[in-house]
């Protein structure tokens, strides 16, 4: 191997939607033709792999020839044959395709430990995955650890769940563990709901043996002999991907009957989630395996105590899983070694929104968001400012710019009345209005809450009724201090954490730019210019090129004017769509 | 029909909780639940039709109706709403010439459905026209692919 060169293509979401499979195939056939040396063409295998994280900039393609690795950015089919001419044959390569500055400075703050096969390895071969030092922890454990010193091992390195809540998991697993009973069940939770993340996906796409590994482990820490993969039916390559690795660990005797040569019985099973965000939740998720509405109920009882058919479950995150089989291969001390007091290890966010280089990053804990978002993602377009980032999706709050120093760990989020959350990280600037912000997530909820609980099922509504109020510029004094009680309220009185955590995207907006929304309901105005009710449509007369764009596309004919002279609104038919603004090439349509 | 429907019923049948795989084959072979499909799983398996709608109406996935030859999926996650999505997906309303509450065309040719974060969050806003993906969502490309689409079933 030691002398061959590799070619890496990206075959993650955001690389298969820019054509990489049409790349990848077009370095199949260029390197089977008849011209390429065969010397070269032999020595030379090319790959498939997952998602090598910064999507910004795909198709990329590493080239590594003896050891020595070249990124290449934006590939088309059309450039594979220079590459391989020059680059391959030629040992020349093309610079100015490099990605190499910008991967460098992404990279350089990052540490890689469940993403460190994510876009290194072909995820459809076992092989790849084993000869990367894959399942060697379980090799490791079975013979050499008894459960409760594996329990002791987790414990030591501080794992905490990477779900949301932020459990940690030695102790979850120790609670399973002592729990009575002969069968108990290990869910791995892919849910992953929050609507703007998709690190779960990629992980399992990217590297599936991983979390099969981790399940593994945890089976044989719990004493578990059956475990389910709860995974979202929107995600059908990930689904793809973890039932092909299922098979290829069963072929190799890691899952079924004596796994591992010793006398532990474990299989895994894979459930897809039918469209709920509630089915996150543990007793939802399985009340749904259970082939009922996913609603959750009251805790306690516990999972680990009366989870899945009445016995005792650990449920799982899938990235948690995936720490797993690095913690037993490296040690507890390792891990602890990384992230601060508190926080241990490395997270994974979906670095998106208005940001340069997004993509899929991991970072060690206590990193600041400075360094996310100016370091690793390259800050934000040219004459763009940053507003507030926005973590825990659905559940979770915004940092301000200010706060932009602020470490990101699970107890400083918390005290900014954020969370970490699962892993959506999104980058708001200045073109975005906080109060519709808040409202996008309350929507979601609103619409997700199962209905199971009033407060939650009918508070939500109210507060949406509220915030579409104040948007719609029928905001009135009070609407705040209603939405702040109104969000203690639903806090304090609903059945699961999709209630209890529901009005944290509002108070945390509410907390940082109370500005914003007094705004709308005093001076009616929307300082973002997001909220079209808001707004007043005007042309710029001397900006006006007549070329009847806007009137073509005004759906209430309020714009008027002759061709090639300026157009003019009638305010009084505009119903403020927006669509004039959207069509103008000259930027002759002013909103305020 | 029935023929499927037993074939789904036997994989099941030593299966408790089955009810969401039950349904999710059905979708599968169908491209929506019929009501006869229930009645005939609800009188094999011996549980009440009311469980199965319970389930079907619970979960976004599970479609009552046919929906249309043509999918259109809009992303509304969080990265796509604040690239704009909604713009796009107005759009798209206009030329499918679908009315505020509907989501197929009266033809049956099209159906617009919204879902959360797909994973393309880097190129958003994400639309899906049968699967193919389109990036930066410029409406003017998903439009024309709609006409294209409408103009070869035209020709059939
Ligand atoms: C409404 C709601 C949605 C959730 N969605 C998810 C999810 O999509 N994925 C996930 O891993 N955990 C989710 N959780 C958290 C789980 O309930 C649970 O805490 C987690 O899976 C435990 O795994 P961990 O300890 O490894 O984090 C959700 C919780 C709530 C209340
Ligand atoms: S939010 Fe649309 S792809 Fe992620």
């Amino acid at each position: 191997m030691k002398n061959s060169i590799v070619i890496r293509v990206c075959m993650g979401p955001a690389g298969i939607a820019a054509g990489g499979r049409a790349v990848l195939d077009e370095f199949r056939k260029t390197l089977t033709d008849k011209k390429i040396p065969a010397e070269i063409s032999n020595r030379c295998t090319h790959h498939q792999v997952g998602c090598m994280g910064l999507c910004a900039r795909d198709v990329l393609v590493d080239v590594i020839i003896k050891g020595h690795k070249t990124s290449y950015e934006f590939v088309k089919p059309d450039m594979v044959r220079k590459i391989v001419d020059q680059h391959i044959i030629g040992g020349e390569p093309v610079k100015q395709w490099l990605a190499d500055g910008h991967m460098h400075k992404f990279l350089e703050k990052q540490v890689k430990v469940v993403l460190s096969d994510c876009g290194v390895i072909d995820p459809e071969d076992i092989e790849a995955y084993i000869s990367r030092g894959g399942y060697s922890s379980c090799e490791k454990i079975f013979g050499n650890f008894s459960p409760e010193e594996l329990i002791h091992e987790i414990k030591l390195s501080g794992l905490r769940g990477r779900g949301g809540a932020g459990f940690p998991t030695g102790l979850k697993w120790e609670l399973a563990r002592k729990s009575e009973g002969n069968t108990k069940y290990i869910i791995c939770n892919a849910d992953e709901g929050d609507p703007g993340a998709f690190m779960d996906r990629a992980v399992i796409e990217g590297n599936p043996h991983s979390v099969i590994e981790g399940m593994i482990t945890g089976a044989y820490a719990t004493g578990a002999q059956k475990g389910y993969v709860y995974i979202r039916a929107e995600y059908p390559l990930a689904v793809e991907r973890i039932k092909q690795a299922i098979t290829q660990a069963r072929e190799k005797n890691y899952l079924g009957k004596n796994i591992f040569g010793s006398s532990f019985n474990f299989d895994i099973e894979i459930k897809l989630g039918a469209g709920a965000f509630v089915c996150g939740e543990e007793t939802a998720l399985i009340a749904s395996i259970e082939g009922q509405r996913g609603m959750p109920r009251a805790k306690p009882p516990f999972p680990v105590h009366k989870g899945l058919w009445g016995k005792p479950t650990v449920i799982n995150n899938a990235e948690t899983l995936a720490n797993i089989p690095h913690i037993i291969r490296n040690g507890a001390a390792w891990f602890s070694g990384l992230g601060t007091e508190d926080s241990k290890g490395t997270k994974v966010f979906a670095l998106t929104g208005k940001i340069k280089n997004s993509g899929l990053i991991e970072v060690p804990m206590g990193i600041t968001l400075r360094e996310i978002i100016h370091d690793i993602g390259g800050g934000l377009e040219p004459g763009k400012h940053l507003k507030a980032v926005q973590t825990g999706g659905p559940s979770g709050g915004c940092i301000p710019a200010e706060m932009l120093d602020i470490k990101v760990d699970y107890e400083s989020l918390a005290k900014a009345g954020c969370i970490v959350g699962s892993g959506g990280m999104i980058v708001l600037d200045n073109d975005d209005c906080m109060v519709n912000i808040a409202k996008y997530f309350l929507n979601f909820t609103q619409s997700e809450s199962c209905g199971k609980c009033v407060p939650c099922r009918i508070g939500t509504k109210r507060m949406l009724e509220m915030l579409e109020r104040i948007t719609n510029g029928l905001g009135q004094p009070g609407d705040i201090e209603k939405l702040e009680q109104l969000s203690a309220d639903i806090k304090s009185g609903s059945l699961c954490g999709l209630g209890q955590t529901a009005p944290n995207p509002v108070l945390s907006t509410i907390k940082y730019f109370r500005d914003e929304y007094e705004a709308h309901i005093f001076d009616k105005k929307c300082p973002a210019g997001v909220c079209n009710s808001l707004l007043t449509f005007t042309i710029i007369e001397d900006r006006c090129k007549g070329c009847q764009a806007c009137a073509k596309a005004c759906p209430s004919k309020a714009i008027t004017g002759e061709k090639k002279k300026p157009h003019a609104i009638d305010q009084s038919l505009c119903i403020k769509c927006g669509a004039c603004f959207e069509v103008c090439k000259f930027r002759s349509v002013e909103k305020a | 029909m029935e023929s499927i429907l037993r074939d789904i019923v036997q994989r099941y049948i030593k299966e408790s909780g089955s009810v969401v795989s039950i349904l999710q084959d059905t979708q599968d072979r169908f491209g929506y639940i019929p009501h006869e499909a229930i009645s005939y799983f609800s009188n094999e398996l011996n549980i009440p039709e009311s469980r199965f709608f319970g389930v079907a109406t619970f979960y976004s996935q599970f479609y009552l109706k046919p929906r249309g030859k043509n999918i259109i999926t809009a992303c509304c996650g969080t990265a796509c709403h604040v690239r704009g999505v909604d713009k796009t997906v107005s759009a798209v309303k206009r030329a499918l010439e679908l009315r505020p509450d509907e989501d197929t065309t009266d033809d049956n040719q099209f159906t617009l459905e919204k879902v959360a974060c797909l994973g393309f969050c880097s190129i958003a806003p994400v639309v899906l026209v049968n699967g193919e993906v389109f990036g930066k969502a410029a409406a003017e490309k998903i439009v024309r692919k709609i006409n294209s689409i409408r103009k070869s079933e035209d020709e059939e």
